[in-house]
């Protein structure tokens, strides 16, 4: 099974771009999934201020540039692995170094990093009428 | 059981899963022996599933295991060590002769990756047969239970629990060492690890036997497997060239099941449910063969013809003139029946179902093919195609009648009924 694994730093805007060091870590870390065969994709993603929101709602499309100054939980990036539980998707996130670095230190004051696991949806997981339609669009 | 307790086993069995080739591994390098070493890191999984539901999961899961499977070990060569001093006490008293002391060496705790390559060179062992080989590799490598490999197999579990057992026997008798392969049989024996992964794989792929077509969860033990390879052995091209053929043909796992769990055949794929990801993945894999400058070998050569399906959003756009010369490169370097069929095929694509069955007459005189379900199936369809219905029809009959799969059984007895 796939799960997507959200890092959501609790940084803000201004500190978003990691230090040498915290991206040689995160290579490392990288590099841990990939040899153990269960990295399938990841990405990075630029602070909110590059980015927009769109909604819909009011008989109207909004759209509201970025930065989302008052938006909590902010995705930083995600990885996409492909393991057999979701105990393992979160053996995983628990050896992110920077869930570890925040973890192994007393006292800590820092900015709180999560991430947060999600399963995705295979076709066997949709009821069969949901299947034909995901396939009846010819 | 009280639902923590549970909640913690789930958690140690997903440890395992990531740690039992290093676990198992390195175990194997201290006790010098792959069936001792296996013992060593099961006793040491044990003993997580007694102590981690009240202490908790350690900080380095894999080091804690490895640690209290090397415990036992010294505990065992202590022990061994007073029976054998005490022996030798005897024999000295006999002889009058004088102990030779056994120092055993402190290895380093050096390179796990080359303990867990070393690890997969031993469970592929030439000495084992490959059914052996495909159990070993699953159990100590890729850490699946016995229960999960037999229910992969459709065996039972003590047959499956037996031939593991067996399996680590023959390694003991046979005296296997836990080292790597002499460079000059370093080649073949990294083939025998690629054939047990794609063995595993084509398992899943197209089930020799069951009521199944397909069994994923071997597909995707075997890619796991292919893609830890292919960090270990960067170098060799033909590691990222089977990478990339079991990329490219996972991409297509869900389109070649219809609803009821009926075969469909490439030809009749709703490409849109190929998964790109995996295509992309595949195409990377194997440029990276290509990259590596010595051409393609048997992997790297069905991995092109897997992603000229893959790039063409049709049938009729398939490049079949590539895939035509791509076979006849791989009917070369690695000949067998099964090639000469598809390239049959791919000839009947690209130049006519004439050219097509004129190779097949060619090759059936080997008796390896005459009488193959395949061979009668392809005939079928390319009398079909040449408007000859009835002889036709009799090769589908026959063809139903060779194959051991009852899903691809019942397509054919389909294709065998005369179309309305």
């Amino acid at each position: 099974m796939r799960f997507m694994m959200f890092m959501i730093p609790n940084i803000s805007e201004q500190d978003w771009v990691p230090s040498a060091e915290a991206v040689a870590e995160m290579t490392r870390y990288n590099e841990e999934l990939t040899k153990a065969g269960v990295l399938l994709s990841l990405d990075g993603l630029h602070p909110t201020s590059q980015g927009a929101r769109v909604t819909g709602a009011g008989g109207k499309v909004t759209v509201i540039d970025g930065p989302f100054t008052e938006a909590k939980e902010i995705i930083g990036g995600y990885w996409l692995i492909e393991v057999s539980s979701k105990e393992e998707a979160v053996e995983w996130a628990k050896r992110c170094p920077a869930i570890q670095g925040a973890a192994s230190t007393p006292d800590y004051s820092g900015p709180v990093p999560v991430i947060e696991i999600r399963q995705v949806f295979e076709v066997e997981d949709f009821p069969p009428e949901v299947r034909a339609a995901a396939t009846s669009t010819a | 059981m009280s639902p923590a307790t549970s909640d913690v086993n789930r958690s140690v069995e997903a440890v395992w899963r990531i740690e039992a080739a290093r676990v198992v591994a390195t175990l194997s390098r201290y006790a010098g022996d792959v069936g001792v070493g296996e013992d060593l890191a099961q006793e040491a999984l044990l003993t997580a599933l007694e102590q981690w539901p009240t202490m908790g999961i350690p900080e380095v899961p894999g080091a804690w295991l490895v640690t209290v499977g090397k415990r036992r070990l010294l505990d065992d060569v202590r022990r061994r060590a007073i029976f054998d001093s005490k022996r030798d006490e005897l024999v000295r008293q006999a002889h009058g002769g004088q102990r030779r002391s056994e120092i055993e060496q402190e290895r380093m705790d050096e390179d796990i990756a080359d303990d867990v390559l070393r690890l997969l060179f031993t469970t592929c062992h030439p000495v084992l047969s490959r059914p052996a080989r495909t159990a070993l590799t699953l159990k100590l490598v890729a850490g699946l239970t016995t229960e999960e490999i037999a229910r992969a197999y459709l065996v039972e579990v003590p047959t499956m629990a037996q031939r593991i057992v067996r399996a680590k026997r023959t390694l003991a008798e046979a005296r296997v060492q836990f080292d790597a392969p002499m460079p000059e049989e370093l080649a073949s024996r990294l083939d025998a690890v690629l054939e047990v992964i794609y063995l595993i794989f084509n398992e899943g792929y197209v089930a020799t036997s069951g009521e199944r077509w397909t069994r994923p969860e071997l597909c995707r033990e075997a890619l796991r497997l292919g893609r830890i390879l292919a960090e270990l052995v960067p170098a060799e091209h033909e590691v990222h060239g089977l990478v990339a053929l079991m990329e490219l043909q996972s991409s297509r796992l869900r389109a070649r099941i219809a609803a009821g769990g009926e075969p469909i055949l490439l030809q009749d794929q709703d490409r849109r449910n190929w998964d790109q990801l995996l295509i992309r993945r595949g195409l990377a894999a194997l440029e990276r063969a290509d990259r590596l400058g010595r051409g393609l070998g048997p992997y790297g050569l069905q991995a092109a013809i897997a992603a000229c399906h893959a790039r063409a959003p049709d049938l009729k756009s398939t490049d079949w003139i590539r895939i035509s010369a791509l076979y006849h490169a791989l009917a070369e370097l690695a000949p067998s029946p099964v090639v000469d069929l598809n390239r049959a095929v791919a000839l009947s694509m690209a130049y006519g179902p004439e050219a097509g069955l004129e190779m097949l007459d060619r090759i059936t005189a080997e008796p390896a093919l005459k009488n193959h379900h395949l061979t009668a199936a392809v005939r079928g369809d390319l009398l079909e195609r040449l408007g000859r219905p009835k002889e036709a029809r009799r090769e589908y009959e026959r063809a139903a009648s060779l194959t051991e799969n009852e899903r691809e059984r019942e397509l054919l007895a389909l294709r065998a009924r005369p179309s309305g």
